[in-house]
């Protein structure tokens, strides 16, 4: 059995937790790139621009792209033949105290939701574990800002509300949110599942490019259609109308109950952070 | 066009800027996020001073990252509004008139500013880097306990913002999406 320690783990993570917060993936520039030469409407092409000049800024100083670097979602695909020597959470929470003081990241979490008071190193890490098979692990770190989570919504519809139902509500929160999630902004959903999986699944595929559509025709052609949709809203870049809403509609799936409907959407700002490595 | 305005903006000023006008501002402002409103409201209730001169004061609804060895400040970006419209009404009341962030604002503060007169700006969400290259000088003024959501005084040049809702209550996150919606006909 393949043996890792943990301690490669923590350095990994502290690592990734710095270049993602200051780099913005390629595919997230290149949408928005594509979304300034599109955008007909000036105010937007402003701002735009401006958004643009911004993470130019952060990469070429290594400061980051936005001051709230977020909780730090760490995403492990374990392979089922490799042994980690140490503890995994330990040395995943050490990996985001690193990176965050290292980085010099902002620490933006609260030890207790209700009381409220600073952990003051950003931890813990939001940790998702997977087991796949092999015996390689991949690690993503996802830092994630609270102005766009806030504006996540998830609904238990009705198998009869069927697919109008649902883009029926991933329309609406995207409306409701308005200028609040620092649009434009990636749209992760979630379908099928249980309450808390459809959540995961949400979560999940704002880890994927936007440059990939889902792998089933019929739920990448349903991103295509909200993806326009949503353009069609006229809420634009920052809220202060344009085309550009939404630079992508990410949906995941799976089976659920013969009762259910399960929905829910996260939605991501124009800083939409990830970054992976395999060990 | 953008309109250049030197801080602070008193009450006279504040109903001059208009929904929709591009701004750069010059001179002092303080940022206080969710947790240092919470206590300077809790003062304000009590009859105490804040720790700043609240009169024709602007907010920074902003908690930076650490500054970097060189550095004035870290990114320094505006978060969403809507967490301080509990307290803003009050703000108002005591002296605020700029408010700086992004977002929507409930009905109260909106009325807050059109009884005193006060205005709204949005900084470009998302933009920290950019937006941090206009503080000139920061320090701690007190709160230093809540991290980055402590209250500092900042000085800033030509910091780049858009009056999102005046003194007369106009809104261009409402007024912005209806002009680009009726311009595709």
């Amino acid at each position: 059995m393949r043996e890792i320690q943990a301690s490669v783990l923590t350095e990994t993570i502290a690592r990734l937790a710095v270049e993602a917060n200051c780099v913005l993936p390629c595919d997230v520039k290149r949408r928005i790139e594509d979304a300034r030469k599109n955008e007909p409407w000036e105010t937007a092409q402003g701002i735009l621009d401006k958004i643009i000049e911004n993470y130019g800024i952060a990469e070429a100083n290594t400061v980051p792209i936005c001051q709230d670097t977020g909780v730090c979602c760490v995403f492990l695909k374990i392979g089922q033949d490799v042994h980690i020597d140490g503890d995994v959470r330990t040395a995943v929470d050490e990996g985001v105290r690193r990176g965050y003081g290292e980085g010099y990241l902002r620490k933006s979490v609260v030890k207790d939701p209700l009381r409220r008071v600073n952990t003051g190193d950003n931890t813990p890490a939001m940790l998702y574990t997977e087991l796949v098979p092999g015996d390689r692990v991949e690690i993503t770190v996802a830092p994630k800002g609270f102005g766009s989570e806030n504006m996540s919504r998830l609904a238990m519809l009705k198998p009869s509300d069927g697919v109008e139902g649902v883009k029926a509500f991933i329309l609406k929160t995207v409306e409701e949110a308005g200028p609040n999630p620092c649009p434009p902004v990636v749209v992760g959903v979630g379908i099928g599942g249980t309450f808390d999986k459809a959540a995961y699944l949400a979560k999940k595929a704002l880890m994927r490019s936007t440059d990939e559509r889902n792998s089933d025709p019929y739920y990448a052609d349903l991103e295509a259609e909200l993806l326009e949709k949503i353009n069609a809203l006229g809420v634009g870049p920052q809220g202060f109308g344009g085309r550009t809403t939404a630079l992508a509609v990410n949906i995941e799936w799976m089976p659920t109950h013969i009762a259910g409907l399960p929905v829910a959407v996260n939605i991501n700002c124009h800083v939409t952070r990830h970054k992976t490595a395999v060990l | 066009m953008e309109k250049h305005i030197q801080l602070p903006i008193t009450r006279e000023t504040a109903r001059t800027i208009k929904s929709g006008e591009s701004c750069l501002l010059s001179g002092v402002i303080y940022t206080a996020r969710d947790a240092a409103h919470k206590r300077l409201c809790e003062l304000l209730a009590a009859g105490k001073p804040l720790p700043f001169d609240v009169k024709d004061a602007t907010i920074y609804y902003v908690g930076p990252t650490p500054a970097k060895p060189g550095q004035v400040i870290g990114s320094a970006g505006p978060t969403t509004s809507y967490r301080m419209d509990a307290y803003s009404p009050a703000m108002i009341a005591a002296g605020e008139t700029g408010m700086i962030g992004k977002g929507k604002r409930s009905a109260e503060v909106v009325a807050a500013m059109k009884e005193h007169g006060a205005v709204y700006f949005a900084a470009i969400g998302g933009a920290g880097a950019l937006l941090s290259s206009c503080i000139k000088k920061a320090e701690i003024v007190c709160y230093e306990d809540l991290g980055a959501e402590a209250v500092r005084r900042l000085e800033v040049e030509n910091l780049p913002v858009v009056c999102v809702i005046d003194s007369e209550g106009n809104n261009l996150y409402e007024t912005g999406r209806k002009a680009y919606l009726d311009s595709l006909g």
